[in-house]
This record gives C-alpha cells, structure tokens and sequence, in this order.
C-alpha cells in the first residue's frame, strides 16, 4: 500500500508481473557482487594486518606480477558481467514487449500533473484504476516537457515525450494503492507530479467503471474529427486507404519500410512530407500547428480503431455517423512491439482496387 | 642498482624555492611556474568547492522533512542546480587534473614546467572568468533546470538563468581543454632522459588518459551547450519538438560528453591511488602494465557507453542492449585496478599514514560504486532504480568516495612536497575516519531510498521515505565536519609545521629527490632516470633520504639511455630573475 509506515523496508511493494522477476535479478547482482566486495575487503585487512610495517626501515621483498593471475581476474569478471548482461537484456525484452490484448490507457503528461483515459472514455487526473490479471497498456505523450511514468511497486518507467509516443505495460498482480512518481525532473512542482495506480479485483474494477460517466471515446473523436477536417476526400480515394495500416509494415516510396505504430501515424498527420508512401505523390499538407495535441492523439487513436486489415469494418466507428462504439474485447490492435519486428507479416497495404497515384 | 655520484647539493634547500623566490601578488598572478598555477586552481577549486557544499548542505536540511519546509521548490531545484553544476565543473574536473597533474607532471617525468607555461596560466584564467559567469548567475538569482540542462525544459520552458551559466561552462570548457593539451605534449616531448613510456609513474598514465578525453570530449559539450543556447535565444526549435526538433538530441551529444566526464573525475583518482598504494606498502605496483593499460582501455571504451544513461528516455531495444554490452565491457578494466592495489599489498611493509587511509578508503568505496555500476548497466533492473535515488548514491560513491577521497589522499601525501610542512599525522588520520564514516552513513541510506522507489530530485517526498532521509542528513553533517578539518590543520601547517625534509615517506618517484618545496626550475639539474617507477625493492635499509635516483650533473647529459629528448634548460621563467 502507499505510504505504509514501517521506515525499516529494504524492498517495495511487489505488484507486478515483472516485479517479483526484476527483484531475483537484483538479488543475484547483490549475491554477486556482495561476495566479491566481501572478498576485496577480507583480502585488505587481512593484508593490512599480517603485512604491517614493523620497523621504519623494513624493506618488504619485491613485487612479483603474475600474468596468469591477471588473466584469471579478467576473465572471470568479464565472464560473470556477461551473465548479468544476459539476464538483464533478457528480462528488458519481456518488459519492453507488451503481451496480447493488453487494454490500451492513453496517457498525457504536462507540468505538473498526469491525465488519463480509459479506451471507454474514462478520464482520470493523477490516478488510473486498473484491473488486477489484466495487461495495461500505457500510450503517453507530453504537452510540454519531459516526463517520466514511474510505479516503483510495478518496477517500470519510461519517459514521456513532448512530440512523439512512447510505451510501456504491466500487469498488476495484487489489489492495492500504489505510488505515481513523476522520476524525470520537469520544473518547480516536479515533487508534486505525483499520483496513485489503484490496481482492483476485476469485479471491482467493473463496479468502478460503471460508477464513472464516460467522456466520448477518443476514437471516436477522432472519428469526427477525420470527417469534419475533410481527410476522407483523399484517404480511400487517390491516398492511401487507413483500414489495417496500424501494426502492418509500410513500404515507403524511398525503398525503405517502416513500421506504423503510434508515432508513425501522429508522424503522417503533424509532419506528412517526413515520410512519403510508395506509389503516392506528396500532396498532404503537415497538421503541425493547427491541431492540439489531443485532436491528433484522437486521429491516432481513430486510426488505430481502424485495425487491421483483417478486421471487419463492422467494429470500425463510422466517420459519417459519430456513435460511440468502444472497441470490442475481440478486435484488440496487432500486437504492438516497439522497434521489434511486426508479430506477423502484414504487408497486405490495401491500396483500393483501381485507383491510380497521381500522374 | 646503478652507482651514482654523491650530489652534495641534494636535499639542502640552499637556493630560494618556488614559494621564496618572489612574493609580490603579480608573481603570483603572473606566473608561469606549473607549481604555482597549481595552487592558484587548488585556492579556486576549494572556493568553489565551498560553495557546492553549503549548497548541499541546505538541501540536506531541507530533506530533513518529508515536506521539505526548510526551502521553497524553486529554492531547492536552484541548490541542486548549482551543486552539481560547481561540483562537476568546477571542482571535480579541474581538482585532480589541474592541481595535482600540475603541480606533478612535470616533476615526475623531470621536467622543468609543463610544455606550454603561459597556455597553462591562460587557462586558469579562462577557469576563474566562466566561473565568475556561473557565480553570477548564482547571484543573479540562479538557474532550475538540473545540471543536466535537459530540453526543451532547459531551452523553452526554465525562466531561470540557463544561458549564463551556461556560458561559465562554456567558458571553462577551454580551460579543459588546454590543460588536456597540455599535459599531452608535456609527457610526449619533455620526459628526461631514460624517462621511457614503460617506467612514467601510474600517476602520468592515468592524466595522460584523461588528457584525452578532456580534449577528444569537451569540444562536443561546448558544441552542445552553444546549441542550446541558440535554441534558447533564437527560438530555432532544434531540440523542440513542437518546432520539428528533437528533445532526445540533446541528451545523445550532452552525455557523449558527460559520460566519458565521469572518466575525467576518476582516472586521475585511480592514478593517485595507484601512487599512495605502492609508498605506503612498500611495493612496486602489481600488474603495472595491466594498471597501466586499464588506463587507455577505460578511456577509449568509455566513449561508447553514453546511451546508458537513457534507458527509460525512449531508446530502442536494440540501442539500450548494446550500450547495456559496453557498459558491463568497461567495468573490468576498472576490476583489474582493484585487483590489482589488493595484490600489491600482499608480502608488502604496509603504513597505515594519512594518504594510506584515504587510499584504502578510496578502495571501499570505489568497489561499492562500481558493483552498484552493474545494477545500473543491467538494463532490467536500471528501469526500476535509474532516476531515483539509487543514482544519485551510486555517483556520490564514484564522484566523491572515489575522487575526493584520492584528492584528499593526494593533496596529504604531497603536501610536504608542496609546502615543505608536515601537518599533524594525529589530526589527518581522524579527517580520514570522519569523512569515511561520514559519507557511508550519507550515502548508504540512499542506495535503499532508490531501491523503494524515491525519485532523485524531488523537494518533498512520502513519509516512508522519512527515517532514511533523517540518517542520510545526520551522515552529511558528519561529512562537513569531516571536510572542514583538513582545511584547519592544513593551513596549521604552513605557520607551524614541522620542516618536511625533502622525502618524508620514503618514497620513490622523481617528486621525493628535489628539495621540499622544490625550486623554481624543479631540479638542479637534469635527471636521468635509470630504472622502472616503485622500485622499491632496491630501496636502502637506511631510508630513501639517499633516493637511487639522484640528479647527476647536467654535463652528463651525454649519458642517456634511451634518446629521450630531455627537457629545455632554457626555458625556465626565472631565469632572468
């Protein structure tokens, strides 16, 4: 729980999946470590003692360097460092790589407090009620300077930029209020950027959500605001169609690829020439200046709704009639894994039938 | 050993000394004499020094209480700012390099002054001037941004004053470089004869190590910083995203300076160290060349570690594993030091004297930094712990139970050297124990604090976290008291201290055979060297009063071993005096 008293604790709370793995590796660091101190410091008062100088004019006899002994303490270090490296890198995989279905909380950091919505609408302002057993999601962005999203019970943090999303999961393990730091200095109240992670049994989680009245979803926002700003005039008509671009590989017309996640796609609406897709001429325009941050992550957040390809376009919020549709359980987004290889090979750009780029 | 002539005027300070030669305040200012630059840099480092610590010293206070009451926010981001700006810039960069390279360099390869006398004194003042802009930005009111300047907080948003002291940084930055330069082409072009690479004291190998990096590294923080400032002024938008830029940029080119820095703050340590451990044990050092050669390595691997310090910032997977890799990769050249001053002790006479603690003490709590070092290069566990208060512990143990422990430990062990006094031995070993104790007990509790999750930076904080921030206060209150010793009995000295003689402990290395303090020119007369650093096995039952190497008369030149080109006699700036 935050803020239990007891001043003595050597560890936090332990709350996610993640936690109890990352305090093994600390442990094994400490044991490590700990013993090779733990000998260094032997070895020198046992020195210091035995080999004290007992008269002013000792002359000790000399130095002998042993090469095999420098190799010894080469190698074996670098050979232990090695597993550290191992076992750290490996675990920042798991840690970096959202699992299946997590739910999806978009996140905006500014100075000096955090905002929060849910996928229904929920918003929240320095607290996030989330389910226990569920993996969560956090999509975060910054409306001024750097951030950084820390829950110390969940051992995760990342940054949180102005400009660009960045990412990060877990899955809460145990019910319980946790601390929300703000870890990333970010002007006078940097202190008071604090909030609390309420992780609830999933019934309560529901009783929860249901007691909260929902804000429009922001796909469906966006939903709106893609009709209103008049995007569909070339986007399924002469550009290219949005339907299944989130999470698919786009070929580029420089002869390089990219990977459209969340940035790539606030990256086409706030700076459209950066990257141009093959087979289309330059004509859209850069958003930069004429859309807050929120109307974009709402068009992120409409265009991610879009799905995959795959998908039918029955779960898709229409843009001609704005309903508010939450996106069902079974039409999460492809599985998302920043700077990794798409989790399937989803090259199907459906370009429409017929249609011919610009001459 | 090699039979020598008796030199009859070894050890007998019958011609005026560095110190006794003028007193006038202009051939104070004026000088082009290493030996008293260097005590120019330690009179300003310790003034800056002061400075950094009341800083601390009221942040401290302030952490006192889970509500922080003692300070407003802004008061207390502006001490933290300038805690670490003055403690990095303008005294753990300059402190070993500056005082201590200067003073020594040139005595320990037998020189008569570094390679560029007046650049030497230019660059002193290019210190005191960027310092004088940082002061004034103190004064004017002070800056909020950390002394990481991250962006576009610190180039759009901090209405505090970023660009002065920016330009102090920018400024002393020079200062950097040109002692870099200087101590390179000094070991390059003016060892004595018989001075070869494989017999320089540890002490000139690690310098010259870090001379590289200050001059390959400071040109892109200066780059760095003038970007911000034009970025700041202008409004150009290159690290603002809101203009196109990119906020990550700046962290990338301020930490490829800033990291290698680190190395800057604790290589000449470890060369410090690796002197102290030998005098004191009696011991030529084991492993010289792998010492040696650790050296170079960390210079070179440590410009590739930079990324390690931006995990959490939004770095690929890839880019944090490898830089993860390299990370792990520079510790074990820092291993083999440590293994290797435990393996000089073994069958040695040891002391335990005043430089001998604080090297002993430098050896604890340099383990305990680095070890904690792995936790931050294991990617997983660094998410947990980088940011909080685990970093700021693991620094302070590297920063100042590393370097200022070997700056201590170096500025006892040479003092006799510098002054010509003794201070009271009594009174340097319980300064040591106070500031060893003292500084666990600061420190200790904040590797915990990070660990529960306290993030570093903050002027408030969760009850939880009370009790250890109360004991980390009480082990600061005993670190002053530590740190506000030497300063006494030091000074003490110079009045009433006991004459030094001109080799007190015994030791070997060129610095023990002039007189204490040493004149002008450093040597009578040119020394050839004839043997390998810490030969200390060949040392006289009698003492090392009668060191082996003694001065032989310049009219023997003709007798060098290796080709060495020797130093210029000719450029002594006292000679017209």
């Amino acid at each position: 729980m935050a803020g239990s008293a007891n001043p003595f604790r050597l560890l936090p709370d332990s709350a996610s999946g993640i936690a109890p793995r990352v305090d093994a590796l600390t442990g094994f660091l400490l044991l490590a470590t700990g013993l090779v101190t733990l000998i260094v410091l032997v070895l020198i008062v046992t020195f210091v003692l035995k080999y004290r100088r007992r008269s002013e004019d000792e002359v000790p006899p000399a130095t002998v360097s042993r090469v095999s002994l420098e190799i010894a303490w080469s190698a074996i270090p670098l050979g232990i460092f090695m597993l550290m490296f191992y076992w750290g890198a490996a675990l920042y995989v798991d840690l970096r790589r959202p699992a299946r279905g997590a739910m999806e909380i978009n996140v905006t950091a500014k100075q000096w407090m955090w905002k929060l919505q849910h996928p229904g609408g929920q918003r929240e302002i320095n607290e996030l009620h989330v389910p226990v057993g569920r993996p969560v999601k956090l999509v975060m962005i910054s409306q001024d300077v750097i951030h950084s999203f820390f829950v110390p019970a969940f051992r995760i943090k990342q940054d949180v930029l102005p400009g660009s999303y960045t990412m990060q999961w877990f899955t809460a393990t145990r019910a319980g209020e946790y601390h929300l730091f703000c870890a990333e200095y970010c002007g006078t109240m940097h202190s008071r950027m604090i909030g609390r992670v309420v992780a609830m049994e999933p019934a309560a989680y529901q009783a929860w959500l249901a007691g909260v009245t929902p804000d429009e979803p922001p796909a469906v926002s966006g939903a709106r605001l893609f009709a209103s700003l008049g995007c569909a005039q070339c986007h399924g008509q002469n550009g290219p169609t949005l339907a299944g671009v989130y999470g698919s590989t786009v070929a580029l017309s420089d002869g390089s690829s990219v990977l459209a996640d969340e940035n790539y796609v606030r990256e086409s609406i706030v700076n459209a020439p950066a990257k141009i897709v093959a087979g289309f001429p330059p004509v859209m325009p850069s958003y930069r200046g004429q859309l807050t941050d929120e109307q974009v992550e709402q068009l992120v957040a409409y265009v991610k709704s879009l799905g995959a390809a795959a998908s039918p376009s029955a779960t898709r919020p229409s843009p001609d009639a704005a309903v508010p549709v939450t996106r069902p359980v079974g039409a999460q987004p492809p599985d998302h894994r920043p700077d990794f290889p798409p989790a399937r090979n989803a090259t199907d750009y459906d370009r429409p039938a017929g249609s011919q780029p610009h001459p | 050993m090699t039979t020598v002539p008796y030199n009859p005027d070894y050890g007998r300070p019958a011609r005026p000394t560095y110190l006794s030669i003028a007193y006038r305040v202009s051939s104070w200012l004026l000088t082009r004499d290493h030996k008293r630059i260097a005590i120019l840099y330690m009179i300003a480092i310790t003034l800056f020094f002061t400075v950094g610590g009341v800083a601390a010293t009221i942040m401290r206070l302030s952490l006192m209480t889970p509500d922080g009451r003692l300070t407003l926010p802004e008061t207390y981001n502006r001490l933290f700012t300038i805690h670490g700006v003055i403690m990095v810039w303008f005294f753990l960069i300059p402190s070993i390099p500056a005082v201590l390279g200067n003073f020594l360099v040139p005595l320990m390869i037998g020189a008569r002054d570094m390679a560029f006398p007046r650049l030497n004194l230019a660059s002193w003042y290019l210190f005191v001037f960027g310092g004088c802009f940082t002061i004034s930005a103190l004064v004017l009111g002070g800056v909020d941004t950390g002394w990481t300047f991250y962006t576009p907080f610190s180039s759009s948003f901090s209405n505090t004053h970023v660009v002065l002291t920016v330009a102090g940084i920018f400024i002393a930055g020079f200062s950097s470089i040109l002692t870099g330069l200087n101590i390179i082409i000094t070991v390059n072009k003016l060892r004595a004869p018989g001075m070869t690479w494989g017999r320089l004291p540890l002490f000139i190998w690690s310098n010259y190590a870090t001379a590289v990096i200050l001059v390959l590294a400071t040109p892109v923080l200066a780059m760095t910083l003038a970007l911000l400032c034009i970025d700041r002024v202008f409004h150009v938008g290159i690290f603002d995203p809101a203009k196109g830029g990119d906020p990550l940029l700046f962290q990338h080119l301020f930490w490829f300076y800033s990291h290698p820095a680190v190395y800057i703050m604790i290589l000449p340590a470890m060369g410090v160290v690796s002197e102290l451990i030998p005098c004191f044990s009696r011991h030529r050092v084991f492993g010289y060349y792998f010492v040696a050669g650790s050296s170079i390595a960390i210079a070179i691997v440590g410009f590739l570690v930079w990324g390690h310090h931006m995990f959490v910032a939004g770095m690929s997977v890839y880019g944090g594993m490898v830089f993860s890799f390299l990370s792990f990769l520079v510790a074990v050249p820092s291993a083999i030091k440590v293994f290797n001053w435990t393996a000089t002790l073994y069958r040695g006479s040891i002391s335990l004297k005043t430089p001998m603690l604080y090297a002993l003490g430098f050896i604890g709590l340099f383990v305990m930094g680095g070890v904690t070092g792995l936790f931050l290069a294991a990617i997983a566990v660094d998410v947990h712990v980088t940011d909080t208060y685990f970093v700021v512990a693991h620094f302070h143990y590297i920063m100042v139970g590393g370097s200022v422990m070997a700056y201590l430990g170096g500025i006892h062990f040479w003092w006799p050297k510098i002054t010509g006094k003794l201070y009271p031995e009594w009174a340097g070993r319980i300064a040591a124990g106070i500031i060893f104790l003292g500084f666990n007990l600061t420190f200790f509790p904040q590797y915990v604090l990070g660990y529960l999750g306290m993030p570093r930076r903050y002027h408030a904080y969760p009850e939880e976290f009370h009790f250890l921030n109360v004991l980390s206060t009480a082990g600061a209150s005993i670190l002053a008291v530590g740190y506000v010793l030497p300063l006494f009995y030091l000074l003490w000295s110079l009045r009433y201290g006991p004459d030094a003689g001109p080799n007190p402990w015994k030791a070997m290395g060129l610095e023990w055979t002039t007189s204490s303090p040493p004149p002008p020119q450093n040597f009578e007369r040119t020394p050839i060297i004839r043997e390998e650093a810490y030969a200390y096995d060949r040392m006289t039952p009698q003492g090392s009063d009668n060191t082996p190497i003694i001065p032989l008369p310049a009219a023997a030149g003709g007798a060098r071993e290796s080709g060495r080109p020797g130093s210029r006699p000719e450029s002594s700036e006292w000679s017209d005096q």
